[in-house]
């Protein structure tokens, strides 16, 4: 069979791949979607939540760009919850628990809903090389699918074992026979390529569950949605429930560790240390005698329960008794085991920051098997590498995401400058500009620019557009409002007696008061609709601080503005040690910014680098 | 457009020469701030540098380099300073009190210049291995300088911040887990911890007082001992009121003195003893106090039943015997002038070896950035730790990365360490 010709070809339809094929798409590329089976798309294969701490803030930013994990999330949403709601807003993240069968329809709508994507069902067995460059899959037909960029995004398919006790398999999305090719051709590039690790909680029947004794988890009662764009949410909304380990199960557990596939010796990958396994918690955490576990619904209209917190690679048997012995799962039923699966990934240090391998020109990877974990991460890195298969299509330059203006851009960075020594995950604390990258000015931060970029439709500019007139109108209003010390007085809110009077703006800046009384101090902030009024307090709160972090990046700038040209090696410089010369082979730094943030790098080495970047500057001119 | 930048060139210590470089836009109004102008380029002119208060800091050769003719392609002007320790420390100082430019990170000079296509290869790689030695020196210059207990305290200060910002970000990162609901108690016991250490270290930074104000040698002895001979001796000046009739010096009199390339000064005291005289008294108690607080003490006596009148011998302290010219075992003697050099070569030795522990320069960047990381934990506890916990993190951020030349860099791979070490997180 021979397919038409494309400009981008997605090899895997998980979270990564759908995000890319459909940012490719808005980017006016004719997309093909190549996937083992066509109702892959939207699939979640781990926990049924999407969101949290950093998790959230990506997938605003993936909103803000107009991508679809959003707008997906709160379709399919039946709890919401805004998590450090008591917290500042910068460390807010939104979360949803969805519907597994609800989130897979609205995917495959969203895929459905644009006429130049095209979902292709089969094995993709190879990759397809002319003259350098990749120009297309082959698949295990034997049919071609030409495109002048790939994606893969292929998850734990590169070696996937997947371990229960002391058995173990191959496994991964593509670990059959047809994939074997495609892994030994990236094997035969010379990539550096390292060993991780994940685990699952074993899935249980909620028929089988005894919720009555157990405490309920209830969603936010004002939920906040994923989506700039989404009003409320669809779906019935329900509680999660929580319970938790006691020291029978730990005994269970500790009189069985020697049959775990991870203490059993079967598994050298490397696990999240923020996700550990219930053998690992018990073990290295001896002292503790209980841990806590949410019973996650894995939808409205299922009986599959997700108990987050208790994953492992116990034997089935084993499994079932440590499960019993907690309260409220005494007669519970297993429905799927828990399991471990281990993977290889390909070093991110290999990769340009637009997710391409330099190696193989046009050839870009997203997701799991760049090292990281989560659907958000996966998505986000999707974006980056659909935008920028586009851009390659038509010649134009890399979309650039930097780690001042986006977490996206944080991660980015993060991978491909300093790698991972554990499957990565985001968290709010890797962006040093946190105060200014909060989940509630993505847009501000990200979509004119994205309709800039081309990934941006007009309906969602304009929607960002009239937000950001009512956010600059409120602005001003507040900034010329005065306020006298005795207006705030009769607020409640203490003043000293030397007080001055000030702009509403300063203070709802200095955290006195709260945007109710801002309203009630002045006619023209009431005005504006309450959500308008939020917006600008959150603003208002960090304001001194990002005109600080501006100050720090514009520093930095300097350096990432000095580009270092692909075609510049550092092989035969005399200055540089061994180690930085293997890792600058490795990382292939973009700019001297980005050299600078690589692992082992010294002022000096930065100089030398520095040096030959302008030396090659005056031989090319 | 680049801010302007100065350092010493020439390495740090006493020498015959030492060479402060500056460079940048504000270069030449910095030298008018010296009190200096009109300086022709490319040409050595001496020059009589002179500080805010219009005292004399030194008598240097000057040479003033315009952009596009200089060493970094930028406006260069560099001062040829007397190679003494004080007359260094006191210009830098002065330089950074005009706040036209600031102290050039390590290797900035050869960026500058670099960037300018100031430099070739061979000349960027002799330079770069310089820069590798200097910020290597830099961390174990600040540790050298106080030894095993300062090691151990850089220690200390950079786990007591990893553990601050690891509680908090505990709480913030993983909100929806099994963390401690309030982590603030541990939270500001380490920062009151944090800030008081902090804040004696730089309360006690005194070498680079003593530096620049020059290291005080007090003059101890009873009444008539020959303090005030001895220092009219060495300074061939009538300072003080030389008499025989016991009391005559009232007020602490401050001399100071070139020895040998340190700015000393050398303080005769009241006589000490008991009086009833309450002018006296009081002479006699600012004396005492004086006396302890100084640099080094000279006890000076003429028999062996003098006593020492409330003022403590310290390592190091001096005690010479006056009057060789009529005591058969006096030391020295003003009449003769008899062991008198050997006096001053032993007073210069001893505060050399003192000087030579502090690296100035970086102490200075030290003691600049401690003070910073003091300014902002004192902000976080004046607010009564009142601030949301995400910009309570940003100051711990901003105080490790003033403190990361000595503490070394903070990364958030060592506070993820401390979290996942402490918590039992992950679902």
């Amino acid at each position: 069979m021979k397919h038409p010709d494309f400009d981008v070809v997605v090899v895997g339809g998980g979270h990564a791949g759908c995000e890319a094929a459909h940012a490719a798409a808005r980017m006016g590329a004719k997309v093909a979607l190549v996937t083992l089976r066509k109702s892959d798309p939207g699939v979640m294969s781990c926990n049924p939540a999407i969101g949290g701490l950093g998790k959230g803030h990506l997938v605003r930013e993936i909103d803000a760009l107009d991508g679809i994990m959003g707008r997906c999330g709160d379709a399919a949403g039946i709890q919401f919850r805004l998590l450090n709601r008591r917290k500042g807003p910068a460390v807010q993240g939104p979360r949803v628990q969805a519907d597994r069968a609800a989130y897979r329809s609205a995917v495959s709508a969203e895929m459905a809903k644009m006429s130049a994507l095209t979902i292709i069902e089969g094995h993709v067995t190879d990759l397809l090389v002319s003259h350098g460059s990749v120009s297309g899959i082959i698949l295990e037909d034997g049919a071609a699918v030409a495109g002048t960029s790939v994606i893969l995004t292929t998850g734990t398919f590169l070696g996937g074992t997947i371990h229960i006790g002391d058995q173990s398999y191959p496994g991964g999305r593509l670990g059959s026979d047809g994939s074997i090719a495609l892994a030994e051709r990236l094997r035969g590039m010379d990539l550096r390529i390292g060993r991780l690790k994940t685990g699952t909680p074993p899935r249980l029947s909620a028929k089988s569950i005894d919720w009555a004794g157990l405490d309920a988890q209830p969603g936010d009662t004002d939920p906040v949605m994923l989506s700039f764009a989404s009003k409320s949410p669809v779906l019935r909304q329900v509680d999660c429930a929580i319970t938790h380990t006691n020291s029978e199960t730990h005994d269970v557990i500790r009189a069985n560790l020697d049959r775990s596939a991870m203490y059993g010796g079967h598994i050298d990958g490397v696990g999240p240390r923020y996700c550990p396994s219930i053998e690992d918690k018990v073990t290295r955490f001896a002292e503790k005698d209980s841990h806590q576990i949410f019973l996650e619904p894995e939808g409205l209209n299922t009986d599959w329960i997700y108990p987050n917190g208790i994953s492992t690679s116990l034997p089935e048997d084993v499994q079932l008794r440590y499960v019993r012995s907690i309260r409220g799962l005494e007669a519970a039923e297993i429905l799927q085991p828990g399991y471990a699966i281990e993977y290889d990934f390909i070093d991110p240090r290999c990769l340009s920051a637009d997710l391409s391998l330099p190696d193989l020109p046009g050839l870009f990877l997203a997701g799991q098997i760049n090292g990281t974990t989560g659907y958000e991460e996966a998505a986000a890195q999707g974006l980056v590498a659909g935008l920028n298969a586009a851009r390659r299509c038509v010649d134009g330059d890399p979309v650039h995401f930097s780690r001042m203006t986006s977490y996206i851009g944080v991660m980015i960075d993060d991978l491909t400058t300093r790698g991972v020594t554990e499957p990565y995950r985001m968290f709010t604390s890797r962006a040093e500009y946190r105060l200014s990258l909060r989940a509630d000015n993505a847009d501000a931060r990200l979509t004119s620019w994205g309709y800039e970029v081309g990934c941006v439709g007009e309906e969602r500019a304009e929607q960002y557009q009239r937000k950001a007139e009512a956010v600059e109108g409120c602005t001003s209003a507040m900034k010329t409002v005065d306020v006298l010390p005795s207006d705030l007085a009769m607020h409640g809110v203490k003043v000293s007696e030397t007080a001055k009077r000030r702009s509403l703006f300063d203070v709802l800046s200095s955290g006195q008061v709260d945007v109710d009384t801002a309203a009630a101090l002045s006619p023209q902030v009431a005005e504006w609709p309450e959500e308008i009024q939020r917006q600008v307090h959150r603003n208002a709160l960090y304001h001194t601080y990002e005109e600080r972090q501006a100050r720090d990046a514009m520093a930095l700038e300097r350096d990432e503005k000095v580009a270092i040209p692909s075609d510049l090696s550092f092989d035969g410089v005399s200055g540089l040690s061994t180690e930085v010369k293997d890792k600058l082979r490795l990382v292939k730094p973009q700019s001297v910014g980005q050299a600078r943030r690589m692992e082992g790098m010294t002022p000096a080495a930065l100089l030398t680098v520095l040096s030959e970047v302008r030396r090659h500057g005056r031989r090319k001119a | 457009m680049a801010d302007t930048i100065f350092a010493l060139a020439t390495a740090p210590g006493k020498a015959g020469v030492a060479v402060v470089r500056i460079s940048g836009p504000n270069a030449k109004a910095v030298l008018g701030t010296l009190g200096v102008g009109n300086v022709p380029d490319r040409q050595a002119s001496l020059r009589v540098l002179r500080g805010h208060d219009g005292c004399i800091l030194d008598e240097a050769v000057v040479l003033c380099f315009s952009d596009g003719r200089s060493f970094t392609g930028e406006d260069v002007v560099e001062l040829q300073l007397h190679g003494s320790v004080a007359v260094v420390r006191a210009t830098l100082d002065h330089l950074s009190e005009t706040g036209l430019a600031r102290l050039a990170e390590p290797g900035e000079f050869t960026r500058r210049a670099l960037m300018n296509d100031r430099l070739d290869l061979t000349q960027v790689q002799g330079l770069a291995d310089v820069i590798d030695a200097e910020t290597e020196q830099q961390r174990r210059a600040a540790v050298a300088v106080m030894g095993g207990a300062f090691g151990e305290q850089v220690s200390a200060w950079r786990a007591k911040l990893v553990r601050a910002m690891a509680l908090l970000s505990a709480t913030i990162d993983f909100a929806d887990e099994e963390v401690p609901v309030d982590v603030w108690p541990e939270v500001r016991e380490i920062l009151s911890g944090l800030l008081r250490s902090l804040r004696s270290e730089v309360d006690g930074a005194g070498y680079a007082k003593s530096l620049r104000q020059g290291f005080e040698v007090a003059l101890v002895g009873r009444p008539n001992v020959g303090k005030s001979s001895l220092l009219n001796y060495i300074s061939r000046d009538e300072v003080a009121i030389v008499s025989d009739i016991p009391g005559t010096t009232r007020d602490v009199l401050e001399k100071p003195l070139d020895l040998n390339g340190l700015k000393v000064m050398f303080l005769d005291m009241a006589g000490v003893r008991v009086t009833t005289d309450t002018v006296e008294e009081i002479g006699v108690d600012r004396a005492r106090q004086r006396a302890n607080a100084a640099d080094l003490r000279l006890f000076l006596r003429d028999s062996d039943a003098d006593e020492d009148f409330g003022v403590d011998h310290k390592p190091d302290d001096l005690t010479v015997r006056t009057k060789a010219d009529i005591n058969a075992d006096g030391d020295i003697s003003v009449v003769s002038g008899e062991g008198v050099s050997d006096l001053l070569v032993s007073i210069s030795d001893i505060l050399s070896k003192r000087v030579e522990k502090a690296s100035y320069v970086t102490r200075d960047r030290d003691v600049r950035r401690l003070t910073a990381a003091v300014e902002i934990l004192d902000g976080i506890e004046l607010s009564g730790h009142d601030m949301p916990d995400e910009i309570v993190v940003e100051g711990l951020r901003a105080a490790s990365s003033e403190l990361g030349h000595v503490v070394g860099d903070i990364g958030i791979e060592d506070v993820l360490d401390d979290v996942f070490k402490s918590f039992c997180l992950g679902k």
